[in-house]
């Protein structure tokens, strides 16, 4: 039993960060069809932001590492999406209806990122200090829950919530959502998609750069961080369907504790075997996602 | 729109042709030496140098994955030969350095290590530091005679004549780790490893010797290579209560391991670690907080105590920074280059099979204590040690073998490794 | 853009059959292979001359690189760019990115290197892996057929075929498409990975088949070995190009295309767009297994890495360089990539993975053609500042649409 809880709490943990991981791809994917290949590298540069915050700048030094991981969440948060929104004005913008041909663009933009990132900070993986009051745990039911993992369900749970406050209410939110809805018709309707399609990509590439300042308190720091992170990610993306909240939470916490039960039963390598055959299974019942809209149109 | 096309057209075609003509610029010097290559190549053609510099050929993951640990052994090799060649050379003719790139790809570890033999001509390499990769470029060195010097420690059960181990084999490491486990009554064991050869392999010793020796192996668990969830594998361990894990998780996993460990909640006098792939290179990565108590097994530390390692350690800080740090296969990785130019000195050629004679027995006062090259299976004998992580993140020793272990990568002397290894070394001893 | 299945196919059997002149009128001559390599419009003899002139080089290689090493190189760019022809035919063709091509690829290394670790311990005997890392006493059955070298060159062909058959089935029958379908086969490459490096006591893990010394009875470091190898994989070559050129000119190939295009319109004629995708799919599987299959010796391992994720996503570049849509520019990209890459990595290590980065960004966003479109650009330019006048104007290569296209009557 109390294996059993344990892992369900591992599960929701892991689902938590498929989700922060996924919840930006979701969004540049199901508006703009952009398959954003170097999302994986806007959380390295996430994940990268608290290490330069608290070793290189030395503006925090005698024990503020606290501190600068603090500011290192909105730090991170706006240094990925310019870096996000830098990208869509010098390439996507370019190949909008080419979908496939983003893939491939981004891909290589991941490459460059990545070297670059080990010309900077050098090859080895560098350290994120946690803050002190993240070292802690509580134990629940014979559970042990790290501060941690809390903190990220948490830190995740507010993105979610602050993100479907901002689409339901916000006129930016709205328009974005027009948008992902029918495009054509959002435009003729007057709305710039352009714009549309920027703030999108800059919220999208933001919330990539949040995940990493997240994700640096729980895995390595370096330049292949966000490697480890990217299919992963994008399975909960096809899963949940396209630009969808619901689906994509859903979808993360199918897959997080798909993944740590059957690690726990089997081993680790066939653990996400059996995941990704789950997936082809579930896309054979609903090719579209958990949630997907219905539309007449022939292509969803 | 329609007539700025062909134009931005034209301006990529530009941009292509700079790139291809910037990649192929300096080549040229490379392809005319090539063309001319009429002469059947191979190790033989590296025995009479007529130049005023003896190549060697330098082989390790500069890009890739395995980058992270394998440009540090490169920057020690550099160094090393920086040293001889101020000493004035080998045979009177300084080193060459011929660098290339394995890429963290071993079919392309075997392809560098073709072309290094064969259109560099370089009379020794070294490079590798995957068993991965060792094991690819094996048959390219066995082929060719070439001379390989591998600086990493490993899983054993091989003994190449045309390969100089000079990191450590299982019984300089993981036996004297697991002597130093029993010594310390640590009997409840749990393996954990990454899900490739090296760890499976040092599995299935630690359980041969478990089995001997009365330890009880709780529970053994593979991570995928670069996997980063270990909350499951962390909750198995914490479970299980054991005295000890003895880890040979690789790389990225590690950092996320002993993170997960320490948010769990547990201190090295609950349950202590051993890790064999932990040195202090990694120690950064994984955080100080998150490893310090903990114990780790090595031949080497950067606080050895030993006059030839304060030099070493004081020319790596001056040639590449304050704030690097040296560690064991970086010191075997320096070891070997030394070994190597002495081997040669002693043949009076670079010829391997005069270098591999020349070498029987070669003693040398290394960084980590005096070294000597086994007889018969090219390994050098090296003192294991145990040491504790400090509060600054480099190792404190806590334990050493007292004198250095000779190498038996086959597990001859070990009665209960009968059958483990099969006469894999036999090959090696019949030539000797 | 008009679809070029029209002019025949059962849904007009009502229609009187055009005759052969009056559909050239209408559609331009047709092309054969051979003309597919000159360039559109040019007489058909540019094209067949082309051929022949490529082909004599092709199988001159040994001659004209004297350094046995680098022939083993070309010998093996050959093989890339005959998992490009079929990348070509999935993608270029067919629309399908297909991100893990390198699944099949190491299907067939692997089918391959089992016969050749095979090969060096002698029948009956495990390998020298097997008997380091696992239990077996005896080999084990998955093993033993692939002591025959028949069977491990039909299966290295055979099983990527099927295994490409069953998942692309799966996959279009339910009209999973475009991006999630390239995800997925990404997916796939990552599994397999997995399960190579996790089955260490059946598959060696992450070292891989090594340690081929004897290859087909010959030993690896013999002086004809290399051309030996370097001629089979020029024929394979060969076999691959003529194959995939037949294909993209049949009826076949043009319900390809028009399915890439359009896929609802050729699901609302009467096809099932699920048949030809999956066909295009196994096809471009079971050049990747040749192709895998001849470099496992070539290279003398067949390790995990080298059919991983990223690996699969180079073998599109090789095609997108080249020129997506062209089997020419297929093959020219992945043999130009290929020596790029070797060139570079020997001279400036640190330097390709930017030039690699670079490489993509600016062929995918600036240069869509490729190579090949550069060059078939600058040849219709040059035409039409001669004065003569393009036969059919400009096809430029294709570029995948969004949505659906309107309808012409």
């Amino acid at each position: 039993m109390e294996a059993l809880l344990e892992q369900i709490f591992n599960g929701v943990s892991l689902g938590s960060i498929l989700l922060i991981v996924a919840l930006g791809l979701s969004f540049s994917f199901g508006q703009m069809g952009v398959i954003n290949m170097a999302h994986g590298e806007l959380i390295m540069i996430g994940a990268y932001t608290p290490y330069f915050l608290q070793s290189e700048s030395g503006w925090f030094d005698g024990g503020a590492a606290g501190t600068a991981f603090v500011v290192a969440l909105p730090l991170g948060f706006l240094a990925a999406g310019l870096v996000g929104v830098a990208m869509e004005r010098t390439l996507l913008r370019r190949m909008v209806g080419r979908p496939l041909d983003t893939l491939l663009v981004t891909f290589g933009v991941s490459l460059i990122l990545q070297q670059a990132a080990r010309d900077t900070f050098g090859a080895p993986n560098v350290d994120v200090v946690s803050p002190t009051w993240l070292t802690g745990r509580w134990e629940l039911l014979g559970v042990v829950m790290p501060h941690r993992r809390l903190f990220i369900i948490a830190l995740v749970m507010l993105a979610v919530a602050a993100l479907s406050a901002f689409l339901a209410t916000r006129p930016e939110g709205r328009r974005m959502r027009a948008v992902m809805q029918n495009r054509d018709l959002a435009e003729v309707s007057g709305l710039s998609t352009r714009r549309v399609d920027r703030t999108t990509f800059f919220l999208g590439s933001a919330l990539a750069g949040l995940a990493g300042v997240a994700v640096s308190l729980v895995g390595s720091v370096g330049s292949q961080v966000g490697t480890g992170y990217i299919v992963d990610a994008f399975l909960v993306v096809i899963v949940g369907g396209l630009g969808k909240l619901r689906g994509a939470i859903v979808g993360a916490l199918a897959l997080g504790l798909l993944n740590a039960f059957s690690e726990f039963w089997t081993s680790a390598s066939i653990g996400k075997a059996v995941v990704f055959v789950a997936v082809i299974a579930f896309l054979q019942f609903r090719p579209n996602g958990l949630v997907s809209f219905r539309t007449r149109g022939l292509v969803a | 729109m329609k007539t700025t096309r062909p134009r931005r057209g034209l301006m990529a075609l530009f941009l292509l042709l700079a790139m291809f003509a910037a990649a192929c610029g300096d080549n040229n010097d490379n392809s005319t030496a090539t063309g001319g290559g009429e002469e059947p190549a191979g190790g033989e053609a590296a025995d009479a140098p007529d130049g005023d510099t003896i190549k060697v050929g330098i082989l390790h993951s500069l890009s890739g994955t395995m980058s992270i640990s394998e440009v540090a052994v490169h920057d020690a090799e550099l160094l090393a030969i920086e040293e001889i060649n101020e000493a004035g050379g080998v045979l009177g003719k300084q080193l060459e350095p011929v660098i290339e790139d394995g890429a963290s790809d071993w079919p392309t570890f075997a392809e560098k290590a073709e072309k290094l033999l064969t259109v560099d001509d370089v009379a020794v390499v070294f490079g590798g530091w995957t068993s991965a990769s060792r094991k690819a470029m094996l048959p390219v060195f066995e082929g060719l005679d070439g001379l390989l010097f591998y600086p990493v420690q490993y899983e054993g059960l091989e003994a190449s004549p045309n390969i100089f181990y000079t990191g450590a084999t299982t019984n300089q490491q993981i036996i004297p780790a697991l002597d130093y486990m029993v010594e310390q009554g640590m009997t409840d064991v749990y393996l954990v490893g990454s899900d490739y050869v090296f760890p499976r392999t040092a599995n299935k010793i630690i359980k041969a010797y478990a089995e001997e020796h009365g330890l009880n192996v709780l529970g053994e668990d593979y991570l995928p290579l670069g996997e980063t969830a270990t909350a499951t594998v962390v909750s198995k361990v914490m479970d299980a209560q054991p005295d000890v894990v003895f880890n040979t998780l690789n790389g990225d996993t590690n950092v996320a391991f002993f993170k997960e460990l320490a948010a769990k909640g547990n201190t090295p006098d609950q349950i202590q670690t051993i890790s064999v792939s932990v040195a202090e290179e990694e120690v950064g990565g994984i955080g100080v907080d998150n490893i310090e108590g903990h114990l780790v097994a090595w031949d080497y530390f950067q606080t050895t105590d030993t006059p030839e390692n304060e030099e070493f350690v004081a020319a790596f800080k001056a040639k590449y920074g304050e704030d690097r740090v040296t560690a064991d296969p970086i010191e075997a990785a320096y070891v070997g280059v030394h070994l190597w130019a002495m081997a040669v000195e002693e043949a009076g050629t670079t010829d391997v099979d005069a270098v591999r004679e020349a070498a029987k027995g070669l003693a040398f006062d290394a960084p980590e204590g005096p070294v000597t090259v086994s007889d018969w299976n090219q390994h050098i004998s090296k003192t294991a040690r145990i040491g504790v992580v400090n509060a600054e993140g480099l190792i404190d020793e806590v334990w050493n073998s007292g004198e250095p272990i000779e190498p038996d990568p086959c597990l001859e002397k070990y009665d209960w490794a009968v059958g483990l290894a099969q006469g894999e070394c036999d090959a090696a001893k019949e030539a000797a | 853009m008009t679809a070029p299945t029209t002019s025949s196919g059962d849904i007009d059997a009502g229609i009187p059959p055009e005759s052969p002149a009056a559909r050239d009128a209408r559609w331009g001559r047709p092309r054969t292979p051979m003309s597919l390599l000159g360039p559109r419009g040019a007489s058909p003899w540019v094209g067949r001359l082309v051929f022949v002139a490529a082909v004599v080089l092709l199988f001159a290689g040994p001659e004209l690189i004297a350094d046995p090493t680098r022939l083993r190189q070309w010998a093996e760019y050959l093989c890339y760019a005959m998992i490009a022809v079929g990348v070509d035919l999935a993608w270029g063709y067919g629309g399908m990115l297909v991100l893990g091509q390198g699944v099949f690829f190491g299907l067939g290394a692997y089918a391959m290197g089992m016969h050749l670790s095979l090969e060096q311990t002698g029948p009956g005997q495990l390998p020298q892996f097997m008997s380091l890392y696992s239990d077996y006493s005896e080999l084990p059955l998955l093993w033993r057929p692939f002591e025959h070298l028949w069977f491990a060159a039909a299966a290295a062909v055979v099983v990527p075929v099927l295994v490409a058959a069953a998942l692309g089935w799966l996959v279009f029958r339910r009209r999973i498409r475009g991006p999630y379908f390239a995800i997925l086969t990404q997916a796939t490459a990552l599994v397999f990975w997995l399960l190579l490096v996790g089955q260490l006591q059946l598959t060696a893990g992450t070292n891989g088949l090594t340690n081929f010394s004897e290859i087909f009875g010959r030993s690896k470091y013999e002086p004809g070995t290399n051309e030996f190898l370097y001629y089979l994989a020029a024929g394979g070559l060969l076999v691959v190009v003529v194959l995939a050129s037949q294909l993209v000119r049949s009826r076949y190939g043009r319900l390809l295309i028009a399915t890439r295009d359009g896929e609802d319109r050729v699901r609302f004629l009467g096809y099932d767009p699920a048949v030809t995708k999956t066909v295009a799919f196994a096809v471009a599987a079971g050049m990747a297994g040749l192709a895998g299959a001849l470099v496992a010796p070539i290279i003398g391992i067949v390790a995990p890495n080298q059919f991983a994720v990223l690996p699969s996503i180079i073998m599109i570049v090789w095609v997108a360089v080249g020129g997506r849509g062209t089997i020419i520019g297929a093959l020219l990209g992945a043999l130009a990539v290929s020596y790029l890459k070797t060139r570079v990595s020997e001279t400036r290590p640190d330097d390709w993975q930017y030039f690699q980065g670079l490489l993509f960004v600016v062929v995918i966003a600036y240069v869509p053609g490729g190579l090949v479109g550069v060059a078939r650009g600058s040849w219709l330019r040059g035409r039409r500042l001669l004065g003569s006048r393009g036969q059919r104007g400009d096809v430029s290569p294709p570029r995948p649409t969004r949505g659906t296209t309107e309808v012409t009557a």
